[in-house]
C-alpha cells in the first residue's frame, strides 16, 4: 500500500506534499478557512455553509482530490472532538425557552461524518466510507481499514486521515492510500 | 414593501451564508429556488425560521412555503399580509 499524497492544515497553514501552498496571518479558523477558499479559486458556494469541520475536511482533501476522478475513492477520516464544536453551536441556538429558534442549516451538521458527505458530494463519491472518533490519530489503525477496503477490490484509492477541530484549535493531517 | 424587499435580500444573504452573491443580484421577481442562487431544502427550513424569528410568523404547514418562496415579492407580500412583529 502506498500512501501518495499528504495535505496538512494547522496553524493557519496549508502543506501539500511538503509545500506550503496556502498561508495566512488569522489565528481565526473561520477566517482562515474563507481566505484559503478565495486565495485557491475553490469555486463551491456550499463551502460558506459548512461548520468549520467540514470547512477543515473540505480544504484538506480538496488539495488532493482535486484532479482526477475518484469514483473509486473510498473515504475513511477521524477525529477526537466529533462534531462537538458545532453540537454546542447548536445547543446554544436552544438554551433560551424565550428565544427558542433551532437552526436547520446548524442542525444538519451536529455529526461528525457529514464531512465525509460533503466531499462525497463534491466529487460525486458513492464508495465506502467510514468516521471514527478516536482518542489520537491512529495512522496503524487507519490504514488497517483502509487496506480491508482496498483488498476487496471495492476502491481503488482510500482518501484517509484525521480532520480535528474543536473551536480554535485544528488540525488536518489527510493523504491517499492506492495498492 | 420597497424596503422589505431590500432588508429581505440582506436577511437571506446572511442567514443562508450566500457569501458569493450581492443584493443588486438578486431581483425582485426572480425564483429563490430552483435558480441562480442554488439554495436546497435546508435553505427552505431556515426561511422558515426566519419567518419565525424576526415578523413573527409561524407557517404551520410547511408545505405552503412552495408559494410563498417563489420570489422576494412573494415573500415579502406574505410577511406584509401576516406579520405580527
Amino acid at each position: 500500500m502506498k500512501k501518495t499524497d499528504i495535505c496538512t492544515i494547522e496553524n493557519s497553514k496549508i502543506i501539500v506534499n511538503k509545500e506550503v501552498i496556502f498561508e495566512s496571518q488569522s489565528k481565526v479558523f473561520s477566517e482562515f478557512a474563507k481566505e484559503a477558499y478565495k486565495s485557491l479559486e475553490l469555486n463551491y458556494p456550499k463551502f460558506h455553509k459548512m461548520d468549520n469541520l467540514s470547512k477543515l475536511a473540505f480544504l484538506a482533501s480538496e488539495m488532493i482530490l482535486k484532479d482526477g476522478d475518484h469514483s473509486k475513492t473510498a473515504i475513511v477520516l477521524a477525529n477526537k472532538s466529533s462534531s462537538l464544536d458545532t453540537d454546542f453551536k447548536y445547543q446554544e441556538s436552544i438554551n433560551s425557552q424565550d428565544n427558542f429558534f433551532p437552526s436547520p442549516a446548524v442542525f444538519v451538521y451536529t455529526l461528525s461524518n457529514i464531512c465525509v458527505g460533503e466531499i462525497s458530494i463534491r466529487h460525486k463519491m458513492q464508495t465506502e466510507n467510514a468516521f471514527f472518533v478516536l482518542d489520537e490519530f491512529d495512522e496503524k489503525f487507519l490504514n488497517d481499514y483502509s487496506e480491508q477496503i482496498l483488498e476487496s477490490g471495492k476502491a481503488e484509492k482510500v482518501l484517509c486521515g484525521w480532520v480535528e477541530l474543536y473551536q480554535e484549535s485544528y488540525k488536518a493531517f489527510v493523504y491517499l492510500l492506492t495498492n | 414593501m420597497e424596503n422589505l424587499q431590500t432588508e429581505l435580500k440582506h436577511k437571506i444573504i446572511e442567514v443562508l451564508n450566500l457569501e458569493d452573491v450581492s443584493v443588486e443580484e438578486i431581483k425582485d421577481t426572480d425564483p429563490l429556488f430552483g435558480g441562480g442562487l442554488g439554495l436546497d431544502s435546508i435553505d427552505a427550513l431556515e426561511l422558515i425560521v426566519l419567518l419565525d424569528k424576526d415578523y413573527g410568523i409561524k407557517l404551520a404547514d410547511p408545505k405552503k412555503g412552495k408559494e410563498i418562496f417563489q420570489s422576494i415579492d412573494t415573500m415579502a407580500k406574505f410577511i406584509e399580509e401576516n406579520r405580527t412583529k
